[in-house]
This record gives structure tokens, sequence and C-alpha cells, in this order.
């Protein structure tokens, strides 16, 4: 582990990342906004209610807005922090030189991944304490943020990794970021589209019944399987309906674990020409 | 040591490399001369493991290109013809990056950044941003990158292109310690009389084919199939013009009235120069001086690369 995290490429980059003032900048005004959003929710609520309290039910509330706020983040920030991660080398006349060292191409990619990511990490632990708000009004286990933050951490490292392939596979960093975000906007809007179609077309086929495709759009839909995730007993419905028993955060694990698996493989084996491919 | 057997590089029907067979010494120093699109820099990309070749096979100290590329990294050096540095990167830093990607640990890079630092002569420029440097001193760095790692190849992509007289020198003047230095280099230039000077061995590659291979004066040889004779007269030109165009070894003719020299471009052999200047003697033709005009590396490249590309 020391070893991976002693990643030249990583070092580099996230000194470049933090050397600016840019970076404290944007996480100066992401904290100051989710402050002003949970402070002003609570007054705003209490308010409204007249009682002067705050309940755990809106406690609830108020932690599943943030959870969504923090998911559309990740989602629309790690393509733009990851697509131009290689292409960008290429495209400065950096790449070359690099792909000459003796690091291996697996260490050029998890470097380029991981301070892509790096700062994204860093804006979700920076807010935990924004946060961790929710927990002076009750309504929210420790584990459950704990699991949401596993989720965040796992759907980061997918988007990013297909970011990383992209750039890798592209030329040009304009191109990689337009097929991330396209990719994205796949797993989210198109996904909970065919999802809606789905249910409609088997309701209105069936009458009660629910076919297992929506099983699988609900399944790589990130904001479905987070709505899980917040409400577990969702997961019993959706069993019922489709007949398949299984989380929808399994098989989510299992689907995104893939694609992370894929898009770094293919990354590692596209970096570097393949010498001896012509034998 | 430097290996290259059959190498070939082919885009399409389109050769960039045709069966290119090298053998460089270790410690030498050989250059690589040739138009642009000729072919140096897809050898050298090959050779640096960048560029996969349709067939054929080099060995950089023993070691397979195609099946340990990965070892071959770290045995070159390699400064490519156009490079990028990065933003807001210091020198030390750069260098620090570039230590730490072949390995070398955090003390190792710390005596010996300031060494790579002397050697190029930016020392006083350690804390500069690397964006910042002039181009010239970006070179110098590249080529203090291409060391860290104490490779015993170095493969310099025309190291001093685009740099005024005074970089040039400079650059000359490291690529000199370098070779003191024993290392095995292989570089290519468009500045010719700069090559011949430093290099051991030359090669000239034109439209993917290395056509000279060989010592400075040998390719020289090899490649001037014509000479250009002076001969100085103190008659009439009309005469020896006459005389001239009829041998069947002599073409273009010039006259230099102002200088009363006669010029022409001559095919034979050092004996067929003899018996013509002997002939014209026998013949009663006023000749005060019969010289061959040294002609430079330089006017035998444009020569041999007629054609081929622009310089």
């Amino acid at each position: 582990m020391k070893e991976l995290l002693a990643n030249p490429v990583l070092v580099k980059e996230i000194k470049l990342r933090f050397r600016n003032m840019k970076s404290f900048t944007g996480l100066f005004f992401y904290l100051l906004i989710m402050g002003i959003f949970v402070f002003g929710f609570i007054n705003l609520t209490s308010s409204i209610s007249g009682s002067g309290f705050f309940r755990p039910e809106e406690s609830f509330m108020l932690f599943s807005m943030l959870s969504y706020i923090q998911l559309g983040l990740i989602l629309f920030i790690t393509p733009g922090l990851t697509a131009g991660s290689v292409s960008s080398e290429r495209e400065k006349q950096t790449l070359n030189i690099l792909l000459t060292t003796a690091q291996s191409s697996f260490q050029i990619i998890f470097g380029k991944l991981l301070s892509s990511i790096a700062f994204l990490l860093l804006l979700l632990v920076s807010g935990l304490p924004i946060y961790s708000m929710v927990f002076l009004y009750g309504g929210v286990s420790p584990s459950q943020i704990a699991i949401i933050f596993l989720f965040y951490f796992l759907t980061l490292l997918v988007i990013g990794g297909l970011g990383v392939m992209y750039s890798t596979l592209t030329r040009r960093t304009i191109v990689s970021m337009i097929v991330t975000y396209g990719t994205m906007i796949f797993l989210t809007a198109v996904t909970g589209f065919f999802l809606i179609l789905s249910v409609s077309l088997s309701s209105a086929a069936m009458g009660t019944g629910v076919s297992p495709l929506s099983y699988f759009w609900a399944s790589i839909n990130p904001a479905v399987v987070l709505l899980t995730l917040l409400e577990p007993g969702f997961n019993d419905e959706v069993g019922q309906m489709t007949g398949i028993p299984l989380p929808l955060w399994v098989s989510y694990t299992i689907f995104y674990m893939l694609i992370f698996v894929g898009s770094i493989w293919l990354s590692v084996s596209k970096l570097r020409v393949n010498m001896n491919k012509y034998r | 040591m430097i290996e290259i057997k059959g190498l070939t590089k082919k885009y399409g029907s389109f050769y960039a490399l045709k069966d290119l067979n090298l053998t460089i010494e270790e410690g030498t120093v050989f250059g690589f001369v040739g138009a642009n699109g000729a072919g140096k820099s897809t050898t050298f990309s090959i050779l640096a493991t960048l560029l996969q070749p349709t067939s054929g096979e080099a060995w950089i100290n023993g070691i397979s290109i195609s099946q340990s590329p990965h070892e071959v990294r770290k045995q070159i050096g390699y400064m490519p013809d156009f490079f990028g540095v990065y933003d807001q990167l210091k020198t030390d830093e750069y260098l620090d990056f570039y230590g730490a990607s072949y390995g070398l640990d955090a003390q190792q890079r710390a005596v010996l950044i300031p060494k790579l630092l002397d050697l190029v002569n930016l020392s006083n420029k350690r804390n500069d941003y690397v964006d910042l440097l002039s181009r010239g001193m970006k070179q110098r760095l590249c080529l203090a990158r291409a060391l860290i790692h104490d490779p015993k190849v170095l493969i310099l992509d025309e190291p001093a292109s685009g740099l005024d007289p005074r970089a040039r020198v400079e650059m000359r003047e490291i690529l000199r310690e370098l070779k003191a230095m024993g290392k095995t280099i292989l570089i290519s230039s468009h500045i010719l009389p700069e090559l011949a000077e430093m290099c051991d061995t030359l090669g000239v590659i034109d439209s993917g084919e290395l056509i000279a291979h060989g010592s400075v004066q040998s390719i020289q040889e090899k490649l001037q199939s014509e000479k250009v004779i002076s001969v100085k007269l103190t008659g009439s030109f009309a005469d020896a013009v006459r005389f001239f165009e009829n041998d069947p070894l002599v073409s273009q003719i010039t006259e230099i009235r102002e200088r009363g020299i006669l010029q022409f471009l001559y095919k034979g052999t050092e004996e067929d120069q003899l018996a013509l200047l002997r002939k014209a003697i026998t013949v009663g033709m006023p000749v005060l001086a019969f010289s061959e005009e040294e002609t430079d590396l330089e006017d035998v490249f444009m020569e041999i690369t007629k054609g081929a590309g622009t310089l």
C-alpha cells in the first residue's frame, strides 16, 4: 500500500493540484455553500413548523437531500477531473517521455486515477463535519453514513475509471470529456428513463408484476440504489415486484466493479504499444 | 551497444522505415542524418519502445525491444524532438519526478539532481518553474532528465533543433562531456557539421532507407560521385571549354571570368583526373592551377536528399 501511494505520478499530480489557489477556493466555496444549505434548512424548517424544534424525520430529510446533492457532485465533477488525465499529457507532449520511464502502465494509470479523484475525495471528507450535523438531531445512524460513503467511493472510482479509460483511448481531451459525460448521463438519466418505461410497460401488460429488466435498470442507476440505501425497505418492495430477492446495492456493486476492472484493464493494456504484437 | 536488424515500419503501403540494419558500438556516438520525414524519428520512437515496428528487431545492450521493452526503458535515456513540460513544476521537482519514475529513492535523487543541473548549466535555475524556462534551457533540462537514471544509451532526437547559435554550442559541449563519460549516443540533427564534429559514425537515411553508413569521410566519399574541379587559366576560355567538353567525364562547365577560373563537375577517379591534367598541359593549355574544390557535409547532404523534403 505504501508503495502504491508513493506512486510518482500520484505525488506529482497532487502537488500540482494543490499548488494553485483554485483548489482551495473551490473547497472553500463548497463548504460555504454546504454550510449555508444545512443551517438554512434547519432554521427554515424550525421556523416553518413553528415548534422551534428540528425533528428526527426532518433530520433524515436533510440527510437524504445532502446525500443526493453529493451524488450529483460526484457524477458531474468526476468526468471533468478524470477525462483529461492521459489525453492532456498527450496534448502537452509530455506523455511520450512518461511512457519511456521505468514506471509500469498500471502505476501510471493508478496514479492518474487516484490523483484525479483525490480532490473529490477531499471535498467529500471535508464536508463530513457539516454532514454530521444530522447526528445532533437523530434519525440517521453512523453506519448509514459509512455505507453511503462507500457507495460514493465506488461510484467515484467507476466514473473515474471510465474517464481515465476514455482519456487513454482517445487522442483528444474534448472527445474523452464528451464520451465520459455521455456514459455518466447513460448511467443516470437513460437508465432512469428505461426503468420508468420498463415499469410502465410491465404494469400495463401484467397488471401488478414488474419485469426483471426493470430490476436491471434499477440496479445500475446510482440514484435508485442510493434510495435503497436511504430506505432499505425499498429493497424488499423491489424484490417482491420483480421476483429477484437480491438487494439492488449487491447487483450495483458487482456491475460497477466489473466496469471498473474492465476500464482499468483496458487503460493499462492500451496505454503503451504492444511491442511484441507483430510476432 | 545497439543492434538493429531488418527494422521496418509501414503505414498502409507507405514505408516510414524500410529494412534498417545497423550496429552501433558501445561508447560511440552515432549521428543519424536525413531530411524531414526520412525516418529518423520513426527509428528513434521504435528504439524508445513508443512505436511498434511492422517487422524486424532491435536490441539495446543485448535486450530485445519487442521481448523486454520494460528492461529496455531502463537502459535508455530518450529525448524526443518535440516535448512539453509540466506547468507549475520547479526545475528540481521536474527531475525529482522523473528520478522517482525510474525507481531512484529520495536520497539518491537528492544527490543526483544538483549534479545533473550542474552538468547542464542550470544550477541557478533550480527553483524556477520549468514552463517559464527558455527553449534552450528546456532542451538542456530534458537532457538532464534523460540522464537521471544513468542510462548507458542516449537516444537524442534533434536535441539542438530550434536553438539559437549560443544554445547550440552549449548543447554541443554537454554532448561532448557525455561522450567522454562513455555513453553510447544515438543522435539526429540537421546541423551536419556539428554531427560530423562529434560523431564517430554517421548514417544517412532517405525515404526510410539507410543509404550510407560509416565514418564521416567514408560517407562523403561514398555519396559524392562527382567532384568539383577548378582550373585557373591565363589564356582563352573558349579553347579550354572546347577541350574539357570533349572529355566524357566532365559536365556542367561554368566560367568565372573575373577570377579567371573554369569550374566543372568531374566523375572520374584520381588517376583519370591526373590524366586529364597531363593532357591539358600537353595540348598547350595555359593552366595556372588545377584543383579539387572542397565540399562540406552540408553540400553532400543537400545533394543526396534532393527532392526528399525540405530542410
